[in-house]
């Protein structure tokens, strides 16, 4: 049954109110990266202005900015791959070869993650502290990885569940080895599945908030630390604070909405498909 | 057939060496820090004198116990997690109901209001700190100052409430994200068939959109709840946990304790309180989750 034209206006209207209201704190922010410092702060707020390009100069000159950036971009991308590599093993061991222990391994896989990282910042920072990996990149790929490790087992494992144990044999069959098998057959198979765990994961290290502030803040410092930066009195200039912020959203934003429909099931722990 | 039958067996060591590296890792990452939580908590241990450790027993616990200041930090903690639960819970509904229908536009619709979920949480409060909810320059500060009201000074007046405003904007889009693919994947026989038997729109979603939303709702209601325990670079950003313990929630309390009192055995007795909290809460997710497996063997 569709709806009549009337009501389809209706609907129309509520549910661009509701996103324009949803999005206009990041499309203010990010109209306010194009103002000058003076118009930022006027008021009335200026809606009508002479956009400017001055502010993504001043960021992007500073020379620390891009050096947070690249921490930031070293993070993700380090702690994605590491924890790919362990899970991709264990997640094809598990589809593929259950035992009767696979699901309690899976959900205490799971039960690691409710562990709240305030408990245990005490051990972690003087492990770190001792090891010395504070403040280093390493050490936040480290924690990073094994935050996201649970999340990026159970979303590879619900996609190669779904890849016909078949195929697999038929290979094995011709007389190809595990790795073979591994490599040659289900990652090729399931490359759609790995992208989106992969953005997944990236984006989850990517604004990780509470590691990156305690354990790395200088050397190692991110995006979220530089960004926390202007909630001091630097903050007072809001056109340079929403042109950083505008830089460092907007990829992850992007990667965000690409796989939106593909990470519900990382999210959900496999209960939404 | 004979090889077959040497080769499984071969084949099943080989998976679980393959299952081994992830499980140790997780392992190490989960029983070590506890352990030494567990361990701190019972010490006397202050960073400052790193030499003076001694046995504490129970020191640390009734010291927290008996301090006000753990259990204002509770209070604001369940006040935190239960008010943005039911509000990203009841708006996600809404807005899932809402993005569900067929309307022009409704798929870029669905990307703008998921979008402040991928907004990193710094970024996030700083935004609203700044230019939303200034007192003096901020756009709230502009509308309720032309309608005659006068500012309302967010922070300092309602720091806990402001800090519900941002988190649960940051997270109903979380609560659309996993609810919308779930009520897109009912089957529309079943609501074309009671909208036939003269269903209305409450009916329907009452009767059926509801039932098949509980336990979407119930898993997103739990790793909500995981996250929000821990809710920690909103606070740090907008208020640093006041005025006073105003807006101190657990999570802040162990972090001033340990990062900035270096008091790592009270710290720790906080962690452990912390990680019984969660443990209440993950027993419930577990549960709901564990179903999804039921056919493995």
């Amino acid at each position: 049954m569709k709806s009549t034209g009337q009501t389809r206006w209706g609907l129309a209207i509520a549910g661009w109110a509701v996103a324009l209201g949803m999005f206009f704190p990041i499309l203010w922010m990010f109209l306010t990266s194009f103002k000058t410092e003076i118009t930022a702060v006027a008021t009335p707020p200026a809606v009508f202005f002479h956009p400017t390009l001055e502010n993504y100069f001043a960021v992007l000159e500073r020379a620390d900015y891009l050096a947070f950036a690249r921490n930031s971009v070293a993070v993700s991308l380090g702690s994605t791959l590491l924890a790919l590599a362990l899970a991709i093993p264990a997640a094809y061991s598990m589809a593929f070869f259950p035992t009767r222990r696979t699901r309690d391994i899976l959900l205490w896989m799971i039960s690691t993650k409710m562990l709240p990282a305030v408990g245990v910042l005490v051990p972690i920072y003087l492990l770190w502290r001792d090891f010395g990996l504070l403040d280093t990149l390493f050490g936040l790929i480290l924690i990073d990885s094994l935050s996201v490790l649970p999340i990026v087992v159970w979303m590879l494992f619900s996609y190669f569940r779904e890849v016909p144990a078949v195929i697999l044999e038929a290979s094995r069959m011709d007389g190809a080895t595990q790795a073979e098998e591994l490599f040659h057959v289900l990652l090729p198979l399931c490359t759609p599945g790995i992208a989106a765990t992969a953005l997944l994961s990236i984006i989850l290290c990517w604004n990780e908030a509470f590691w990156s502030l305690n354990l790395a803040t200088v050397k190692a410092a991110t995006l979220t630390a530089f960004t926390a930066s202007f909630s001091s009195p630097e903050g007072l200039f809001w056109a340079k604070l929403s042109a950083a912020s505008t830089l460092s959203i907007a990829p992850i934003l992007i990667f965000g909405w690409i796989s939106q429909r593909q990470m519900v099931r990382g999210l959900s722990f496999g209960a939404v498909k | 057939m004979s090889r077959d039958a040497a080769s499984k067996p071969a084949r099943h060591l080989h998976s679980r060496s393959l299952l081994a590296p992830s499980v140790a890792a997780l392992f190490l990452w989960m029983v070590v820090p506890l352990a030494m939580t567990l361990w701190f908590s019972a010490e006397r241990y202050n960073l400052l004198n790193p030499g003076k450790t001694a046995f504490a027993g129970w020191q640390n616990y009734r010291d927290l116990l008996t301090h006000r200041a753990l259990w204002v930090a509770m209070g604001n903690t369940l006040f935190l997690v239960g008010l943005v639960l039911a509000i990203t819970l009841v708006f996600g509904t809404l807005f899932s109901l809402l993005l569900d229908q067929d309307f022009p536009g409704r798929n870029i619709c669905r990307l703008l209001v998921i979008a402040p979920f991928f907004v990193m949480p710094t970024v996030s409060a700083l935004i609203w700190k700044n230019m939303l909810m200034n007192p003096v320059f901020g756009l709230f500060a502009w509308i309720t100052r032309s309608l005659g009201f006068g500012a309302i000074e967010f922070f300092s007046r309602m720091p806990l409430l402001s800090i519900v405003l941002i988190i649960g904007w940051e997270w109903t889009p979380f609560a659309v994200l996993i609810l919308l693919p779930a009520l897109q994947s009912l089957n529309p026989e079943q609501v074309e068939a009671a909208r036939l038997d003269g269903a209305g729109p409450l009916a329907l979603f009452r009767h059926i959109e509801l039932p098949h939303l509980l336990r979407p709702m119930a898993v997103v209601a739990m790793i909500e709840m995981i996250f929000f325990l821990s809710l920690f670079a909103e606070i740090y950003v907008t208020t640093g946990g006041g005025p006073g313990l105003a807006s101190t929630n657990l999570a802040y309390l162990i972090f001033r304790d340990a990062l900035l009192g270096w008091d790592v055995g009270r710290a720790s007795a906080g962690g452990v309180i912390a990680i019984i909290l969660a443990n209440i809460v993950s027993l419930f997710l577990m549960r709901v989750v564990g179903r999804n497996l039921e056919d493995l063997p």
